[in-house]
């Protein structure tokens, strides 16, 4: 994959890079972000895979005796009223929340990085006018564009997906276009050309894949995005209603007790900030990297 | 420049028939009929919903009712609510103050507090200031605006009784959303100029200014703060966008008036004239901010007046 001339060049000169550079470096507060950042998706993963196994109480269980407690040894995030455990509803709400911002980003990346990769590599009328529609469908703010879709399709986990994959095309198709277009002028490929290979072969041996790294790096900040403006989504009333609620759906339905009970909010917010935050800490380190000129600003 | 002005006008106004177009067509294509919140399937016979689906003129093949929608938009005619047949676009503007004194707040909330930590920041990197600045830029991106504003509500409304938490009448209420917007906005901001103060810094000039003797304050706000600048205010023209889009949840969390109000509940009443109306205007919006601040670089940045 990585045999093309640029990634040897990058790979040659950060060699040289880290050659003059002290050979330990230093413990900085970025590498403890980046701890903590790993520790807790890992722990959201745990908890959406085995929630059986974190959870304390089952999700659904409704015990009248304990209806609206704060939170307590017993009950670490408190009760709603209905009597159910906070903490297990969230670790539970992390499988639908969590599916949202994978699925989503897995679509819409793909799908913009398809009609970008195809608007960059064709160029001519056609990269015109995908471009063009592309600067129209980016006028429209995302979250707009993810309620109007998901507001026409009814509530469903799915539409919820299609829905903010979408809003999020745009921005994918531009990153990929332009990385395709400055990989298709370099040496390695007009070389490629110039040997006789055909139009298919340069681009699906050269061309993409020096192309992806942008795209995967968006794709990894995306996920936290995606769990933003799915869960704005859900916030508004268009979530899913299900058995276990997702993270936005459980914190709207917590708003009406907020006088009373002010952790029913609190705690499935906080799971969604700490994930996207951990998520943005990954997500910038790993743009970091793949950015030469930005290696020394860490 | 003349030139360059006309061009970005002509662009502006191509992009906002696109996207007449494309929410027209969106809107289209989707499932779901406007006739279906308006009668009872079970009371109303096949003719009653015909005449009504031939009133409404969706009936008509759909380029006749694009240039329908177009025509009528030229006069400046949103549509009507399907719900009480209010037209839509005095009831926009009715809500738009509110909402435009929100995005304004909340703008000026980003800026202040993004500039003010993004250069703290890259002057004093890796020290203490560097590092609050940075975790509060990422709480700022990582936060859901639905969440920050509901805690703000816990603290400065119901514990501390400092604002009110909902409403739309006084600078009171104003307080509170756009500290929620703005948290977003200034978290943008701060990574931002911090990372575009960082690449400043590292460029020759810099070492030349230093090494001719200039003070470290006068090097730093005079030479590298503005030329840091250019990309802060495309990104505060990206920004009011998305705090304008970003007034749907907000406004919601804090019941207060505003378009974005409006878009929310048409959406649950599947009220499309209404929900195709606010996405239209959002949009002109958002291209003639975008106008605005392109032609503002010609003001601030002397490379792209001298180029033009």
């Amino acid at each position: 994959m990585r045999e093309a001339v640029s990634a040897k060049t990058v790979w040659r000169e950060r060699k040289l890079a880290a050659a003059a550079a002290p050979k330990i470096r230093k413990f900085t507060a970025s590498d403890l972000f980046l701890v903590a950042a790993g520790l807790i998706i890992l722990f959201v993963a745990a908890c959406a895979i085995v929630p059986q196994w974190i959870a304390p109480y089952a999700p659904t269980e409704m015990r009248t005796d304990s209806i609206m407690q704060a939170p307590s040894g017993a009950h670490l995030f408190g009760t709603d009223y209905f009597g159910r455990d906070i903490f297990s509803v969230v670790v539970y709400g992390s499988r639908d929340s969590l599916f949202i911002g994978f699925a989503s980003v897995l679509v819409g990346g793909l799908l913009g990085g398809t009609i970008g990769a195809l608007s960059g590599y064709a160029g001519g009328w056609i990269d015109t006018a995908i471009m063009r529609l592309n600067d129209v469908l980016m006028t429209i703010p995302g979250i707009l564009l993810a309620l109007a879709i998901a507001g026409a399709l009814g509530p469903s986990l799915f539409n919820i997906v299609l829905a903010v994959a979408v809003s999020s095309v745009p921005g994918y198709a531009r990153v990929m276009r332009a990385q395709v277009l400055s990989i298709k002028s370099r040496t390695f490929v007009k070389a490629s050309v110039s040997i006789g290979a055909s139009p298919l072969r340069v681009f699906w041996k050269h061309v993409l894949p020096n192309s992806l790294s942008p795209l995967l790096v968006m794709a990894a900040i995306g996920i936290g995005t995606s769990i933003l403006t799915g869960s704005g989504l859900s916030f508004l009333g268009l979530g899913v209603l299900r058995e276990v609620p997702d993270w936005g759906t459980l914190l709207s339905q917590g708003r009406g007790y907020l006088t009373a009970a002010w952790w029913i909010c609190t705690f499935p917010g906080l799971a969604i900030t700490a994930f996207v935050l951990s998520v943005n800490i990954i997500g910038d380190r790993l743009r970091d990297h793949f950015d030469p000129k930005k290696v020394t600003q860490r | 420049m003349l030139w360059m002005v006309t061009r970005r006008l002509v662009t502006s106004l191509l992009v906002i028939i696109g996207s007449l177009v494309l929410v027209f067509t969106i809107l289209y294509v989707l499932p779901g009929d406007p006739t279906d919140n308006m009668v009872d399937p079970s009371m109303a016979t096949p003719e009653v919903i015909a005449n009504l689906r031939h009133q409404l003129g969706v009936d008509q093949p759909f380029h006749i009712q694009l240039l329908h929608y177009f025509g009528s938009i030229l006069q400046g005619d949103f549509g009507k609510s399907l719900l009480n047949s209010d037209p839509v676009l005095p009831k926009i503007a009715e809500s738009f103050p509110a909402t435009l004194a929100l995005t304004g707040a909340s703008v000026l909330v980003s800026v202040t507090v993004g500039l003010l930590l993004g250069v703290l920041s890259a002057i004093h990197r890796n020290g203490a200031i560097d590092i609050i600045a940075r975790v509060i830029g990422l709480f700022g991106i990582s936060m859901p605006t639905f969440w920050s504003g509901i805690l703000l509500i816990l603290i400065f409304s119901i514990t501390l009784g400092w604002f009110p938490a909902m409403g739309s009448d006084g600078w009171q209420t104003l307080v509170l959303p756009a500290l929620a917007l703005g948290t977003v906005g200034s978290g943008f901001i701060i990574r931002m100029v911090r990372n575009s103060m960082l690449e400043v810094i590292s460029e020759q000039f810099i070492v030349t200014l230093r090494s001719k003797g200039l003070a470290e304050r006068a090097v730093m706000y005079r030479h590298a703060l503005r030329n840091a600048l250019i990309p802060a205010v495309t990104m505060t023209g990206m920004l009011i966008g998305d705090m304008l889009a970003g007034t749907v949840v907000v406004e919601t969390v804090f019941s207060r008036q505003g378009i974005g109000r409006i878009i929310s509940d048409a959406i649950m009443a599947k009220d499309l004239p209404v929900v195709q109306g606010v996405i239209l205007f959002s949009a002109i919006i958002y291209t003639l901010v975008n106008l605005l601040v392109d032609l503002s670089y010609t003001l601030i940045d002397p490379r792209v007046r001298r180029s033009t």
